[in-house]
């Protein structure tokens, strides 16, 4: 079987910096994969590059088994691949209801179609009242979306990455600058909206990413030291030494 | 806080609430303006005003066709009268075809072929200038522009030089008896376009691509990780909105029968950035206001004032400086105190602060008219008449009633304005809300 996602000699440099140096990996089907590492270390730009956000310099990224090189990032959306940002990217002037209906719309089939009415579709109505309920929002639902709190956003923000019924599911740090019980309530959400999906997942906090993850990539300074189950990664040295101890630390 | 006073339908049933809030919406205002629209002439039956009418209703198919780019898509055009200037002047090409060869083409039609053209020159130019929104799309805007405005003088045959196209509107096919040589059948003519113009551009912005439009407006770089090629979604506005400027050509073609230069040049596309922004962009119907306040400045005004041209730029520059929301923001800004049901706590702020602050609007364009007069009239012409008030602009005493008239009324402006902001605070807080 192909793996849902496969990175194979990645790299990316700035000018002369190189932030991405070398990564290989493979992102098996329906697996939640997380990919932790220090702040720099290159998580969203690994991100950016699989989106299609920034050409890579060299090595090849595959969706199921499909080359994206010089794919924008509809065109990967297309593929079936959908992403959150570490800062929210949300649409701040529509209504909570019109975000999640415009993330339907090209999955729904209407693509650049100026002759039907969006509010006469009852399917696009009532999918994206279904995605609002799942992610807690119905009650924001005619609000405009900037002015929700930062939990909600952060919701919002997810609910318009799976609304398109992608099978491939990436979110940067979808539990940053949030309360315990903020985080809680998006885990679950996290785990409820993934379900048999691949997912992806730039995470900090550790309680998160070992609730959720079945696999664990560890990123420092654009390489990956070590990928495998949480507990082989959580007692991996490398790991320790370079990351980990602190991360667990800083829980405390 | 507040925010659970925002939530005022019940969150259980979204569907249907939404249904039944999207139906309500719509017929209504169409079909007041249908009804203003047939009754006008009867109301204003003079020449002069159906004359003032028709520009109107050309000047508002454009200005919406305008805000499709403006206000809906984000793109700011400064060349945008080329599309409705090409789509007149093939519609002129089209009158005189008509006229020459006698081919049964029904003169009401005849705006589509404009709005035909104009889209297609949009689909060319769009090609290359919809790749991005900013600067670079306004720059090409301009050049654009500036280039089909000088082809005019170059491409004779086409746009007549300096002279222009003219042609008679009344030498087609008659449709059911109308022949369009009376004024009234071309009012009601441009009415009718001026009708489905706008409710198409109305329905296209509820149809998937108007409202991606929107999204790309607002974050272009989140639509399209939703799939959405931005420059295609910008391109299709930009498409669309060159077919209504080249039906507004269209109908100007008929109204007229002459295109000349004027209607492609960038001062033509400057008056309909501002006629859109003063009306303004983040509402439908805001291009709508815009160009009834405007026309009605350039042709009401223009008949009491040479410096009218003045008072529409210092309106302009108030607008975009103190109301970027424009004429439809000021309106809609009413709209929560009417709801929480506190406007009638606004009137009397309002009649205490607007009136001495209009009576000092007036007596700033006195002061205006009289320097103007002081310093331009003819020598020995020293009589003017200002505000049906004829006096000598030499004298002294007419100085110094216009300035104390005028810093009296600002000081009482300024005297009042607190208690109007007062006001105007507490009529949008809902009784009980603060909890
Ligand atoms: N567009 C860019 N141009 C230049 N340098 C960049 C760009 N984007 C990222 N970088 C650099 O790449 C490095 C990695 O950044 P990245 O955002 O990928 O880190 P990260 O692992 O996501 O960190 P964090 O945990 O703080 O989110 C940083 O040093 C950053 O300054
Ligand atoms: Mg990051």
């Amino acid at each position: 079987m192909t793996a849902a996602l496969e990175l194979s000699g990645l790299r990316k440099s700035f000018g002369k910096t190189e932030i991405i140096r070398g990564v290989d990996l493979a992102i098996g089907q329906n697996e939640r994969h997380a990919i932790i590492g220090p702040n720099g270390a290159g998580k969203s730009t690994l991100f950016n590059l699989i989106t299609g956000r920034f050409p890579q310099t060299s090595g090849h990224i595959r969706l199921h088994g499909q080359d994206l090189a010089g794919k924008a990032p509809y065109e990967i959306n297309r593929m079936g691949l959908s992403r959150s940002f570490q800062i929210t990217n949300i649409f701040p002037k529509m209504t909570v209801f019109e975000n999640v209906r415009c993330s339907l719309l090209w999955s729904m089939g209407y693509k650049y179609n100026f002759w039907s009415m969006v509010s006469k579709s009852r399917a696009l109505t009532d999918g994206a009242d279904q995605i609002l309920e799942q992610i807690n929002l119905t009650a924001r639902r005619d609000l405009p979306a900037g002015v929700l709190s930062y939990a909600e956003q952060r919701a919002l923000e997810i609910g318009i990455t799976i609304a398109g019924g992608a099978d491939v599911i990436m979110l940067d740090e979808p539990t940053a600058g949030m309360s315990h019980s903020e985080t809680d309530y998006i885990v679950d959400l996290i785990r409820k909206v993934t379900e048999n999906k691949t997912l992806i997942m730039v995470e900090h906090d550790m309680g998160v990413v070992f609730g959720l993850a079945d696999q664990i990539s560890v990123l420092v300074y654009g390489e990956i030291i070590a990928t495998g189950r949480p507990e082989d990664v959580r007692a991996n040295s490398k790991v320790q030494e370079a990351y980990l101890g602190e991360a667990l630390e800083a829980e405390h | 806080m507040s925010e659970q006073d925002q939530i005022t339908t019940d969150p259980t049933k979204p569907a249907q609430r939404m249904r039944a809030g999207s139906m309500t919406i719509s017929a209504t205002p169409w079909i007041i303006a249908a009804v203003l629209l047939i009754a006008m002439p009867y109301l204003f039956p003079s020449r002069s005003a159906l004359t003032i009418m028709n520009q109107m209703s050309i000047t508002i198919v454009f200005a919406l066709a305008y805000n499709m780019l403006l206000g809906q898509g984000g793109m700011l055009s400064f060349g945008h009268a080329v599309y409705m200037g090409v789509g007149g002047f093939v519609a002129v090409h089209v009158m005189n075809l008509i006229s020459d060869t006698g081919a049964p083409f029904p003169m009401p039609f005849l705006p589509i072929v404009g709005g035909l053209f104009g889209m297609g020159l949009a689909m060319i130019v769009g090609s290359f200038s919809t790749r991005s929104a900013g600067t670079v799309f306004a720059m090409i805007s301009l050049g654009v522009g500036e280039l089909i405005a000088a082809c005019s003088v170059i491409i004779v045959v086409f746009f007549g030089g300096e002279e222009g196209v003219s042609g008679y509107r009344d030498e087609g096919l008659p449709f059911f008896g109308f022949d369009f040589a009376q004024q009234i059948e071309v009012y009601y003519l441009i009415a009718a376009w001026l009708m489905i113009s706008a409710l198409l551009m109305y329905l296209y912005s509820r149809t998937p691509i108007g409202r991606m439009a929107n999204a790309v407006r607002d974050n272009p770089e989140r639509a399209e990780f939703l799939g959405y090629s931005a420059r295609w979604v910008r391109y299709y506005s930009f498409a669309a909105s060159g077919f209504f400027a080249g039906i507004a050509g269209g109908l100007f073609a008929i109204n007229y029968e002459i295109l000349t230069e004027e209607n492609l040049n960038t001062a033509s596309s400057g008056v309909i950035l501002l006629v859109t922004f003063l009306g303004g962009v983040g509402f439908f119907f805001g291009p709508i206001i815009g160009a009834i306040a405007f026309t009605l400045l350039q042709t009401v005004l223009s008949l009491h004032t040479e410096l009218w041209a003045f008072y529409a730029g210092v309106l302009f520059v108030a607008t975009v400086m103190f109301f970027p929301g424009g004429l439809a923001g000021l309106i809609m800004m009413h709209v929560p105190v009417f709801q929480i049901g506190k406007a009638k706590q606004l009137v009397l702020p309002y009649f205490k602060t607007l009136i001495p602050g209009a009576v000092a609007v007036l007596g700033v364009s006195a002061l205006v008219e009289m320097t103007f007069h002081y310093r331009h009239a003819a020598t020995g012409d020293n009589e003017m008449t200002v505000f049906w008030t004829t006096f000598d602009s030499h004298a002294i005493l007419p100085w110094v009633i216009a300035l104390v008239v005028t810093f009296g009324a600002l000081y009482l402006t300024r005297l009042n304005a607190p208690s109007l902001r007062e006001a105007w605070a507490e009529a949008n807080t809902p009784d009980g809300g603060a909890a």
